[in-house]
């Protein structure tokens, strides 16, 4: 076990030398966008209270809501970012991925380990954003359950860390990581249950929505940091098995990818 | 040591295809502990593919292969663990320093802390990259990044070292020193596999070449036994057609007798053969110095 563990420390040990040197830039580049959209969205548009269940038993300001979906937003693009711009420049620009592929390493922690860089990069960013939220809305840290919280923003960090490995292990290129990009990256960002509750959407229109993860991430980092808003408001422990689930299958993805040298 | 033991790299029917192209076509290889082994061919012959094959980077169709005793898809752990690679490309992490890409490579190998630091100043040392340590390696020349590479490839003292065509884009006296070093490595015992379009460099270096033209090896031996298998001495004549001509024989008085035969408006050189004249027999191509295959003797009228 404990080489197991040395093994993926190995692997993530050149990411987090590369995060060292450039932690400035990181953080600000990680930062940037959700404070864009919590500017944008929870300011400039001004927004009425949101109803929460949908039956109007429960209201919250705007604010309040989109904060938590800002959150998930920053887990998404942080580890999704880091982990998969890295390795697509590691695989295809400068080959360094081949080398380790060639080291007696293990499959499972050289994917294990790949996804270390975009958890820690985008634990400090939910971090960051945390406190933001909480200098804005303070009542977060009364109504928050700390541990479900915690679990919900370490499992979406890992589930979108593996989610930029198995982007940058599919793409050939650079542009094929950009169209990755727009057709499911940008639109998870704006449509999946951050800047708005996906129950005030059709029906239909509702389910495409709970098949892109960042959905179901909304709605665990949602309900874990609002959880005492009312005693009526549960914690989606399903969304949080559905994460579970997301992570499996990538995790299966990227290990058929990289035993069968797909890469 | 039975021939299984003696034999570190051991290859048997290794297809390997893409798309209907077989850029591996039944090869069938065995390279003995401490040879310093060379594949020679043109580009496109298939030599960097075998690399990639044998150092567990690539799959194949095809075949299997046995590295240091252990099967590559059975046992890919135990493989790697004996072989160093030095790709022909810089395959360096360009983001970070010097001395964090040789740490890399150490820890991917599971080197204890100590033993790693030990070795990496040892090899960086003799190589003459200390001063050099915080450099970051998009900020060094080609040939200081080949020797950051080699100093990776080395780190773990491999059994044995695969070296895709490692002195492209080398200056000459870059070219000499890795030689050296190599000669050095292959002293101690280290088997060494070096795919090159050189012939030269196969010549100079190795103790056995294969040429490979097409995914096959066409043929396998000492440079010398290669080279005498068509006559110990060439004589090449020159004429006015500015075609250069070449005849093989197996004794020095019967060369000298068919170069009197060429009047003084021919230069005729009697020499003794070497690796890129079976070469070109054998295959009926010359490699050249791009590595890409030329016609063997060609009359540009012709060739229009």
């Amino acid at each position: 076990m404990m080489s197991f563990f040395s093994e993926v420390y190995a692997v993530a040990w050149s990411d987090l030398r590369f995060m060292r040197h450039n932690i400035l830039q990181i953080m600000v580049s990680s930062l940037m966008l959700p404070i864009l959209y919590l500017l944008a969205f929870g300011y400039g548009l001004k927004a009425g209270d949101v109803d929460l269940f949908g039956d109007g038993s429960v209201m919250v300001p705007y604010l309040t809501f989109v904060i938590p979906g800002i959150i998930a937003l920053t887990s998404l693009s942080s580890s999704f970012n880091s982990t998969a711009t890295r390795m697509n420049v590691q695989r295809l620009y400068y080959r360094s991925f081949d080398e380790m592929m060639m080291c007696p390493l293990s499959n499972t922690a050289i994917i294990i380990g790949k996804t270390i860089l975009g958890m820690v990069r985008a634990l400090i960013s939910v971090t960051l954003m945390f406190c933001i939220g909480c200098a804005l809305e303070p009542d977060f840290l009364t109504w928050m359950n700390p541990g479900l919280f915690v679990l919900s923003v370490a499992l979406c960090c890992f589930l979108f860390g593996l989610l930029g490995e198995t982007a940058a292990l599919m793409v050939r290129s650079h542009s094929g990581m950009s169209l990755f990009t727009s057709l499911v990256i940008t639109p998870m960002t704006f449509l999946c249950g951050t800047f708005f509750s996906v129950q005030a959407l059709p029906a239909a229109f509702q389910w495409i929505l709970y098949v892109f993860p960042l959905t179901e991430a909304s709605l665990c980092i949602r309900g874990s940091a609002l959880m005492g808003v009312s005693d009526a408001y549960a914690f989606p422990f399903w969304a949080l098995g559905v994460i579970v689930a997301y992570i499996v299958v990538l995790f299966s993805i990227d290990m058929y990818l990289i035993k069968n040298r797909k890469v | 040591m039975d021939m299984q033991d003696d034999c570190i790299i051991d290859v048997s029917g290794l297809v390997k295809r893409f798309g209907e192209k077989s850029a591996i076509d039944h090869v069938d290889m065995k390279v003995k502990r401490g040879e310093m082994y060379a594949f020679l061919g043109p580009n496109g012959a298939g030599k960097t593919t075998t690399v990639r094959v044998l150092s567990t980077l690539t799959g194949f169709d095809e075949g299997t292969v046995i590295i240091d005793g252990h099967d590559i898809v059975k046992e890919p752990r135990e493989a790697k663990a004996a072989i160093g690679v030095i790709q022909q490309h810089i395959s360096l992490d360009k983001d970070l320093t010097v001395w964090e890409n040789m740490m890399a490579h150490a820890m991917y190998q599971q080197m204890p802390k100590a033993e790693r630091i030990k070795k990496i100043d040892q090899l960086s040392e003799y190589i003459g990259l200390g001063d050099y340590y915080n450099f970051k390696v998009d900020k060094l020349s080609g040939g200081w990044k080949k020797r950051v590479a080699i100093v990776c490839a080395l780190v773990h003292s491999p059994k044995l070292l695969f070296l895709d065509e490692p002195t492209v884009g080398l200056d000459i006296q870059a070219r000499r020193g890795l030689w050296d070093l190599l000669r050095k490595l292959n002293n101690d015992g280290m088997t060494i596999f070096l795919t090159t379009h050189y012939i030269e460099e196969a010549e100079s270096l190795c103790t056995r070449v294969s040429f490979i033209e097409k995914g096959k090896i066409i043929a396998d031996g000492t440079p010398e036994d290669l080279a005498h298998k068509i006559g110990y001495f060439t004589v090449e004549s020159f004429g006015k057609d500015h075609n250069t001509q070449y005849a093989y024989f197996q004794t020095k008085a019967e060369a000298d007798e068919y170069a009197k035969q060429f009047d003084d408006t021919m230069t005729v050189t009697v020499r003794r053969t070497n690796l890129e004249d079976a070469f070109v027999e054998m295959t009926g191509n010359r490699i050249g110095d791009n590595g890409f295959m030329l016609q063997k003797a060609t009359n540009p009228k012709e060739a229009r």
